[in-house]
């Protein structure tokens, strides 16, 4: 049986000892991780970029799907916090050799591993190692399946609050597949939790979830209707893969009627800003100028994403930390008790 | 167990620092306060000695070593520091000194901004219960506590004093 991901991340006072989801979170713990991320933007700053917080912890990056940028910017932020990384292409080792996947986890764990970030094509993937497999190891989810991408979404809500000023009462629109998109998924939890006053989403209907009312958005099907006074518009990468199950007629089609061009940014706000999660494809849902353009936050999304990382890993292995101290403890108190006891046979 | 003024204390202390600077030829000095009590002591001896830059702040919450075991304080504030320390003379600034052990982190993020010329240590309240071979050079009042019992600084208006 599994229980609420959004519990099995916390520990017994309510701190983070994995990131599985945005989904549940107080908003005390989301801007617990956005104000520790901002510390983290000032040390990226300096010339020395690295901070001793995880020295002596080794983190494992375990993709089982393939990423650059995710990857990367997961291996900086725990060399900035100076952990010591593994980087394990799973496609091309154990697995394919016949290792089951708790198999390849059990033995990651005998390494004396402390975290693993997980990247899994099955939704789920994260919370199940988190709560069956290596409990005593902090989960990061860097995206699974369909479901959630946790550090993708915080790190747009901090792009939002740095960028306009705070992410209470702003007009947020959501734009293209939504329906295939755990970064919206993530996203829209967390600004529901940190009082958006207003999520769109904007895309075909093929691609818009049916029950996307439910989770607190409205749809809209046209960008003109979509896109007015909006305070910030989110792109999504189209994934191409989608065209050949007919859910689209074509690329030309698309970004005829959801690409961002600089005529349709004329809709929202004068100071809109407009994020995309990488990687972009060019005229295809998002056009060059608008992308290079003065109101583009995609290459600063990019730098907080190291900062944000570093936040929800020291945070999750400071908690998981505190609950292996605690069962130490428990351990000793138990054996005292144990050794204590009267011995049967002299009795 | 009788706490001392803090205003007063204070005040001697921008003085001795004052004298200290001269002693030392030390013309520009950096005052650098450790959150959240080193601050106010810091900002309470700039005002007195009205140095040019004001004060810096350091928030040492990712360089404690006791990370592993109390996590990591709910409310980072981090540091601001001017962009170079590169042969700056700095002022350290705490406003209880125990064990060390801050102080000791407190050097090495100042070490992570850049190489500075020298660090002097200041401190308004010096308890003793040393852990690591780390002093003082200026200290505004030694206190004798009995076993167990802690002092705080709250402020900052007014700062004030109190034993648990």
């Amino acid at each position: 049986m599994t229980t609420d991901p959004s519990q099995v991340q916390l520990t017994a006072d309510g701190r983070l000892k994995h990131f599985l989801t945005t989904e549940g979170l107080s908003r005390e713990l989301l801007t617990e991780i956005l104000d520790t991320a901002d510390s983290f933007i000032s040390t990226q700053e300096r010339d020395v970029k690295k901070v001793p917080l995880l020295r002596g912890k080794t983190v494992v990056n375990l993709f089982f799907e393939n990423s650059t940028r995710t990857r990367s910017t997961f291996e900086l932020a725990a060399k900035r916090l100076s952990a010591d990384i593994l980087n394990l292409d799973i496609a091309k080792s154990a697995t394919a050799k016949g290792e089951t996947l708790m198999d390849t986890l059990w033995n990651l764990e005998a390494m004396y591993s402390d975290m693993f970030v997980v990247r899994h094509a099955d939704s789920g993937a994260a919370h199940f190692i988190a709560e069956h497999v290596t409990p005593n190891v902090a989960i990061i989810n860097a995206g699974d399946g369909r479901h959630a991408h946790p550090t993708q979404a915080m790190l747009d809500m901090l792009t939002i609050r740095r960028h306009q000023g705070s992410i209470e009462g702003k007009i947020v629109a959501i734009v293209g597949d939504i329906l295939h998109s755990r970064v919206a998924r993530s996203q829209i939890h967390a600004l529901r939790t940190l009082g958006a006053a207003e999520i769109r989403v904007i895309g075909p209907g093929t691609l818009l979830p049916r029950d996307i009312e439910a989770l607190g958005c409205k749809a809209y099907y046209r960008m003109e209707d979509g896109l007015k006074d909006c305070d910030v518009i989110i792109m999504l990468r189209l994934q191409k893969e989608r065209m050949q199950n007919a859910l689209l007629p074509s690329e030309g089609e698309f970004f005829k009627l959801y690409g961002l061009t600089e005529e349709k940014l004329t809709y929202a706000k004068p100071d809109a800003i407009v994020m995309h999660p990488g990687p972009i494809n060019r005229g295809v849902e998002i056009e060059s100028n608008v992308a290079d353009g003065p109101q583009s936050v995609i290459l600063n999304q990019v730098s907080y994403g190291i900062a944000v990382r570093m936040a929800v890993m020291a945070m999750a292995m400071s908690g998981q930390q505190q609950e292996r101290n605690e069962l130490a403890e428990q351990n000793i108190e138990q054996n005292n008790e144990h050794n204590n006891e009267p011995d049967q046979e002299e009795a | 167990m009788h706490l001392p003024d803090i205003e007063q204390t204070c005040t001697e202390l921008g003085q001795r620092l004052a004298a200290y600077l001269q002693q030392n030829h030390i013309e520009q000095p950096l005052l650098v306060g450790i959150r959240t009590g080193g601050v106010w002591i810091a900002e309470r001896l700039q005002q007195q000695l009205q140095t040019e830059d004001g004060v810096s702040t350091l928030d040492i919450s990712f360089y404690r070593d006791d990370f592993t075991r109390h996590g990591l304080h709910p409310q980072v504030m981090g540091s601001e520091l001017p962009d170079s320390i590169e042969d700056r003379h700095i002022i350290l600034i705490d406003d209880v000194v125990m064990s060390g052990r801050t102080i000791r982190a407190a050097m090495n993020e100042l070490f992570d901004y850049g190489r500075p010329a020298s660090i002097s240590l200041v401190c308004l309240l010096d308890i003793g219960r040393r852990e690591l071979p780390i002093q003082p050079d200026l200290c505004g009042v030694r206190l004798e506590l009995e076993e167990g019992q802690l002092v705080k600084l709250s402020g900052p208006q007014p700062l004030q004093l109190t034993l648990s």
